[in-house]
């Protein structure tokens, strides 16, 4: 008997693929961007991880049981993330790339005034332990529930919720220290 | 969930907005892909990224032609599937077909972009 969830020729399977590209190009894009911090580097991470995932695709179709195919090609872009930092000794740039950044995909009036707090957020997001970061990425960003993001990083459903408990909770604790001291100032 | 929490939440939801990737990485990627699925499986099993020079080094000429040709991509693609079977025949081993594919089609894109 055929397995009518599993590809029966090469031309089935680049089929999948190109669904699977169309799909999730710009999850990985936008995770890539926010791991690394600027536009060239992240359009490298991104060719990569569908090099990779092309590679691999076969077996990941029939290892995944039907689940969906996003966590694992987030996977992919971590360990390929991790392996760029690696080679090339150097760590995720502190700040996303440039100030235009924010203002080029919040475009609307309301967003523009809060500019600065969207900044500090994202300044903060990159000083997170990596867990936390790639945690809040893959929530906010991709917009992946608690078992995509559990599925990617390779942990418990229940872990994964404490770890983004815990990146929030730590998050707003850095984006309202630098607003809390400026209040004292200005009260002395 | 206090509303504080969810200010926060919705704070994070604005400040990490998906990404549109650009138009010259998706024609890049997709002609990338394209060439890719030239490789007969078993080729592909025996790719390993490690072993090639540096992809970066045959990846980004190639991609680096295709921008702004994206009319031209399924073009490309099509004569450099013509000459899959030739390029075999050159090729010693593995690395050396990729090499070539991605070579080719680089070749290719930049002779289309010179036309226009």
């Amino acid at each position: 008997m055929v397995d009518e969830g599993l590809p029966s020729d090469k031309a089935d399977v680049d089929a999948r693929f190109t669904e699977l590209y169309k799909n999730h190009l710009r999850d990985v894009y936008s995770y890539s961007y926010y791991r690394v911090g600027n536009h060239h580097d992240a359009e490298d991470l991104t060719e990569q991880t569908f090099l990779q995932a092309y590679r691999h695709f076969e077996r990941a179709l029939r290892e995944s049981n039907g689940r969906p195919l996003r966590p694992w090609l987030i996977r992919i872009a971590h360990n390929l993330a991790a392996n760029f930092y690696r080679d090339r000794s150097r760590k995720p740039e502190s700040g996303i790339e440039d100030a235009d950044m924010i203002s080029a995909p919040h475009t609307t009036e309301s967003l523009v005034e809060g500019r600065e707090q969207l900044k500090a957020i994202l300044d903060g997001v990159q000083q997170l332990p990596d867990d936390r970061r790639e945690a809040l990425i893959m929530r906010f960003a991709l917009g992946m529930d608690n078992r995509e993001i559990a599925r990617a990083l390779g942990r418990t459903d229940g872990a994964t919720k404490v770890l983004l408990h815990r990146a929030i909770r730590q998050l707003e604790g850095m984006v309202s220290e630098p607003a809390a001291s400026e209040g004292e100032e200005a009260r002395t | 969930m206090s509303s504080g929490a969810a200010d926060f939440e919705a704070l994070l939801r604005q400040a990490l907005t998906p990404i549109d990737p650009p138009a010259h990485l998706v024609d890049r990627v997709e002609l990338t892909l394209v060439n890719l699925t030239e490789l007969a499986q078993e080729e592909l099993d025996a790719w390993e990224l490690g072993a090639m020079r540096d992809p970066r080094n045959w990846v980004r000429p190639a991609a680096a032609a295709v921008v702004g040709v994206s009319a031209g991509t399924a073009l490309v693609a099509l004569r450099v599937r013509s000459r899959h079977r030739a390029r075999k025949q050159r090729s010693g081993n593995v690395v050396e077909l990729v090499e070539r594919t991605f070579q080719d089609a680089a070749e290719e894109a930049r002779r289309i972009v010179r036309r226009r």
